[in-house]
């Protein structure tokens, strides 16, 4: 049974049509990459998976159940966490208590007021593994905000995926990174999600077909095509959205 | 009853245009700088102020034109030297400054001209019954109000969509962030902004001073419930203010007219209460009592039913 | 450990406070101070640890008072009998269910929204419990006396010092609890809603909720001051609850720092001082409160404390030293400056002929000794300026990591 079903999903605001009758389906362990020119809508697509945004039409199913219009953290706790195109994490907090915050509720600290955070060694002992997985460990004590551009892309990542979700949406991990950066990232990404079910947005098309077992191209809201990678590279209709830019994979192919 | 209501409706008229007068600063203010001016009721105060002294030497006329012109220049200055500041640390900071200069502006007033009620009065040429209705008079000052408030807003409207720096202003009301963008000067904007909105509350304070007295608590009174009417109406949204003032205005002024209670409704519905149950205060309640009440009941009511205020599309 | 060893310090210096400061006048202001700090740390519950600036915490201070002094009421007509020491709790409780009523719709939104909604929440129950009578009292308050009830181990809590120990007690308590509250996963949200409310919903919390736990905590501890002052001054009235004590324990929260546990403790400490030491020396000492506040906000965001623990990197450094000298030399002009702007206030302010200010005398309305006091305050303003770019140049040094110094 699929983890993830895109049935019919349409979005849009006011008259704008954004996301149109989008039907997707993912596999569980299933790494997907979705790309397209830019404004196709592919955040967009995160927003409504992940709750950001309520759908116009269409149902987004996990797990088998319906998860579209529910809140962020309803749909987070039912195993579904995302990164954030933008950085997006606590910027006074330090790196260790980032970190440490993403993993309460699946750890199931729930609104406790009654456990002591510095009591709860299990809770701390997975903190630091976290940490020094995602090499930040030596930062751990420097507030989020402070840390270097590539270094917040690798806390984002790490809050991500603290919550052991099964499935994992990353929207464009290794986008402003330089290189050397770019490498490590892809490193890390496919270190921490082995074994889970990944969903992400990218463009640097090394990566997409590094990292991805299947492809879709998102244009102008609408899935134009679908497969493993090999298959999308020669597709007529992804050359012709892609024209006048890179084909996809070309240069190394 | 049909005198009292209109009377009470031309009294709500002018307490909601005075209200919106002090409402479409503060709007414009937290529209293009996104701080909702915690002391913009001080200001009307200070005109108030400024208007009685000026007025001792020169007379009223000349003090309607004088005083706000001297309050906005002294908002204007209080934004480049102050607020500006403080802007760096962030919403939360700027909202405590202006709270910070509401109760010094208090102090300074008690400081100058001291705690006593000051007695401001509306000109002679103008103290005369402009019409008698049923027996009572209405006072021509209050017709002068209602026509410097609505001849207020007509300029207001004329600048804001028929003037470049309207409509930057307006631009900047909608899309807060590519104003800057656009390459105007926008810290000269918001200083201007910030200094045509304390002048606007300066004038209103001019021409309420002699009718709601001038005292040093007068800002506390009205500037809580403008925050209401900014809230109601929808933060950020000008016509928004001016539905809530009205509202307010004469909600407030058809609430004092009226002599209705809880007893009439307790009779109309046929329950009755002994006279010492416990929540006989309640019973007794009227609705003069509960005018002054009335707008932060309706405040919490729109914030539980409708978040972003009537017209308010933007969320802080 | 360490922190530990501070709580205990902590605890016994509030035991052996009342031996150095005996006098009648000393144990009001220290159980005005214990009252203080309890209601300035709830109120860093919203503001600097939720990001919720509320413009009505007095609410829960004054509904918590009333339920206590009713409580007492009730005592003193036998309708039940508990010992003045629980006093505290009841109206921590009545705080704390108020909380939750007025949470449930108010913690929506953090920001400008919430602000608001505290603000006309403030101002609905201060003008209502002008109205309801029989709760409140009207302007007069409601009264009643602590010293009926059971004893305490034989006290009676007659003396104020017996109610020091009772209000210090309870303030240990409480603060030790808003403490470890800090240390919770509860807490701990508290902090990432208030920097990222956006993010916390997708690691799983609600931000709502965690807004409205901190908010229905800070409800119990404010009902907890509230309490303790209604067993302190055995009466409440509709100032309690207004918007001028609310304005009180925003500036005190503020003032002592919001980014630190114990700021608000600061900055209660700090104004309980200045306004009952200023009140006693002039009638303008709220104009003084309110350009010190102005200043804190524009020059000392961080408050008394954030200032405090700038100088920590110096301090690590070893270079704390370099900081003196340049200190002084600002401090000293700094000081005659605003000596002399408050002389000129205070003698402006005077109806008598004579103006004594710190043992000069100046004649109030003679053009000289103006003179002579703008004279002073301008050469200090001069000196205080000349005297800036020195400090700068110290702050810098002090701070600054010399290369091979780092680990």
């Amino acid at each position: 049974m699929s983890l993830l079903q895109l049935q019919g999903l349409s979005k849009q605001f006011g008259d704008t049509k954004i996301i149109r009758d989008v039907n997707l389906e993912i596999q569980p362990g299933e790494k997907h990459a979705i790309i397209g020119p830019n404004g196709a809508g592919k955040s967009t697509l995160f927003h409504l998976i992940s709750g950001r945004y309520h759908v116009s039409s269409g149902s987004i199913l996990f797990k088998g159940s319906p998860i579209h219009n529910r809140s962020p953290f309803e749909i987070t706790r039912l195993g579904l966490a995302r990164s954030f195109q933008v950085t997006n994490i606590f910027p006074l907090l330090s790196v260790f208590e980032n970190v440490r915050c993403a993993l309460l509720w699946s750890m199931g600290y729930r609104y406790s007021f009654w456990h002591l955070l510095g009591k709860a060694r299990a809770l701390n002992t997975r903190t630091e593994e976290l940490l020094e997985e995602i090499g930040l460990h030596a930062r751990r004590n420097l507030p989020a905000g402070e840390l270097a551009y590539a270094e917040q892309r690798a806390l984002e990542l790490g809050i991500a995926i603290a919550s052991g979700a099964e499935m994992i949406l990353l929207d464009e991990p290794v986008a402003g990174m330089s290189h050397t950066e770019a490498t490590n990232a892809v490193a890390l990404i496919r270190k921490v999600t082995a074994g889970k079910t990944l969903i992400m947005v990218e463009h640097d098309m090394n990566i997409v077909f590094d990292l991805a077992d299947r492809i879709s191209v998102l244009v102008y809201g609408e899935i134009i095509a679908s497969d493993v990678p090999s298959k999308i590279r020669g597709n007529p209709r992804v050359q012709e959205a892609y024209l006048g830019e890179v084909v996809p994979g070309g240069s190394d192919a | 009853m049909f005198e009292v209501m209109i009377f009470a409706t031309l009294n709500g008229l002018v307490t909601g245009l005075l209200l919106f007068m002090l409402a479409s600063g503060l709007t414009l203010i937290f529209s293009m700088m996104g701080v909702l001016n915690f002391a913009h009721a001080s200001f009307y105060m200070l005109g108030a102020y400024f208007a009685y002294s000026i007025s001792l030497y020169l007379g009223f006329w000349p003090a309607l034109i004088v005083a706000p012109v001297l309050v906005g220049v002294l908002g204007g200055l209080i934004e480049r030297y102050g607020l500006r500041r403080v802007h760096k640390s962030g919403h939360v900071a700027e909202l405590i400054f202006t709270f910070g200069l509401a109760f010094l502006i208090e102090e300074a007033v008690q400081f100058f001209w001291g705690r006593a009620t000051k007695d401001y009065r509306s000109p002679d040429i103008l103290d005369f019954p402009l019409f008698t209705l049923f027996g009572q008079n209405f006072p021509a000052y209050k017709a002068f109000m209602i026509f410097i408030s609505i001849a207020i807003f007509i300029a207001l409207y004329f600048v804001l969509t028929r003037t470049r720096i309207g409509i930057i202003i307006q631009a900047a009301i909608t899309h807060p962030h590519t104003v800057a963008n656009l390459g105007h000067n926008v810290p000269l904007i918001f200083m201007a902004v910030f200094g045509v909105g304390t002048g606007l509350a300066g004038l209103a304070g001019v021409i309420a001073g002699p009718v709601l007295t001038t005292f040093p608590g007068m800002a506390m009174v009205l500037g809580s419930i403008v925050f209401v009417i900014v809230v109601i109406g929808g933060l950020g949204s000008l016509a928004g203010a001016l539905v809530a003032s009205l509202l307010i205005g004469l909600l407030q002024s058809y609430a004092i007219a009226s002599d209705l209670g809880m007893p009439d409704l307790l009779n109309w519905l046929g329950v009755s209460f002994e006279r010492d149950h416990p929540l006989n205060d309640i019973w007794r309640l009227t609705l003069p009592q509960i005018a002054p009440i009335l707008p932060y009941l309706l405040l919490v009511l729109v914030l539980i039913f409708r978040p972003s205020g009537l017209f308010g599309k933007r969320e802080s | 450990m360490f922190k530990f060893a501070i709580w205990i310090i902590f605890a016994i210096v509030i035991v052996l406070l009342p031996q150095f400061f005996s006098s009648l006048l000393s144990v009001s202001i220290l159980n005005q101070m214990a009252i203080a700090i309890v209601f300035a740390l709830s109120y860093n519950m919203l503001l600097g640890q939720g990001g919720m600036l509320s413009f009505g915490h007095a609410v829960y201070f004054g509904l918590g008072g009333f339920m206590a002094v009713h409580a007492l009421l009730g005592i003193e007509d036998g309708n039940y009998s508990f010992s003045v020491t629980l006093i505290p709790l009841v109206g921590g409780l009545f705080g704390l269910l108020a909380a939750l009523f007025i949470g449930s719709f108010s913690t929506h939104k953090a920001g400008t929204v919430f602000a608001m909604i505290s603000l006309g929440v403030g101002e609905l129950i201060a003008a209502s419990s002008l109205i309801l009578v029989s709760f409140f009292g009207g302007e007069a308050g409601v009264s009643g006396d602590r010293t009926y009830g059971p004893t305490f181990f034989g006290y009676d809590f007659a003396q104020d010092l017996q109610v020091y120990y009772l209000a210090a007690a309870w303030m240990f308590i409480a603060t030790l609890a808003m403490y470890l509250f800090t240390q919770t996963p509860a807490g701990r949200m508290a902090n990432a809603v208030r920097d990222n409310p956006e993010r916390a919903e997708f690691i799983g919390y609600s931000a709502r909720r965690v807004r409205l736990i901190s908010f229905v905590m800070a409800g119990f501890f404010a009902g907890i001051a509230g309490g303790l002052f209604a067993v302190n001054y055995e009466i409440l009235t509709e100032q309690n609850l207004n918007a001028v004590t609310s304005g009180n324990v925003l500036l005190m929260a503020y003032i002592g720092g919001l980014g630190f546990f114990i700021g608000p403790m600061v900055g209660a400490v700090v104004l309980t001082l200045v306004n009952s030491v200023l009140s006693h020396y002039t009638t303008l000492w709220m104009l003084y409160l309110g350009i010190m506040f102005v200043l804190t906000v524009m020059f000392l965001p961080s408050g008394l404390t954030g200032f405090l623990m700038m100088h920590r990197t110096p301090w690590h450094l070893g270079k704390i030293r370099l900081l003196i000298k340049p200190y002084i030399v600002t401090a000293i002009p700094g000081a005659v400056f605003a000596l002399s702007l408050v002389a000129m206030v205070e003698m402006a302010h005077t109806s008598e002929a004579e103006f004594v200010f710190l043992g000069a005398s100046f004649n109030s309305s003679g053009p000289m000794s103006w003179g002579v006091l703008v004279a002073i305050a301008l050469a200090s303003f001069i000196a205080l300026r000349r005297s800036l770019p020195q400090l700068r140049e110290a702050w810098a040094q002090a701070n600054a990591i010399e290369t091979g110094d780092q680990p």
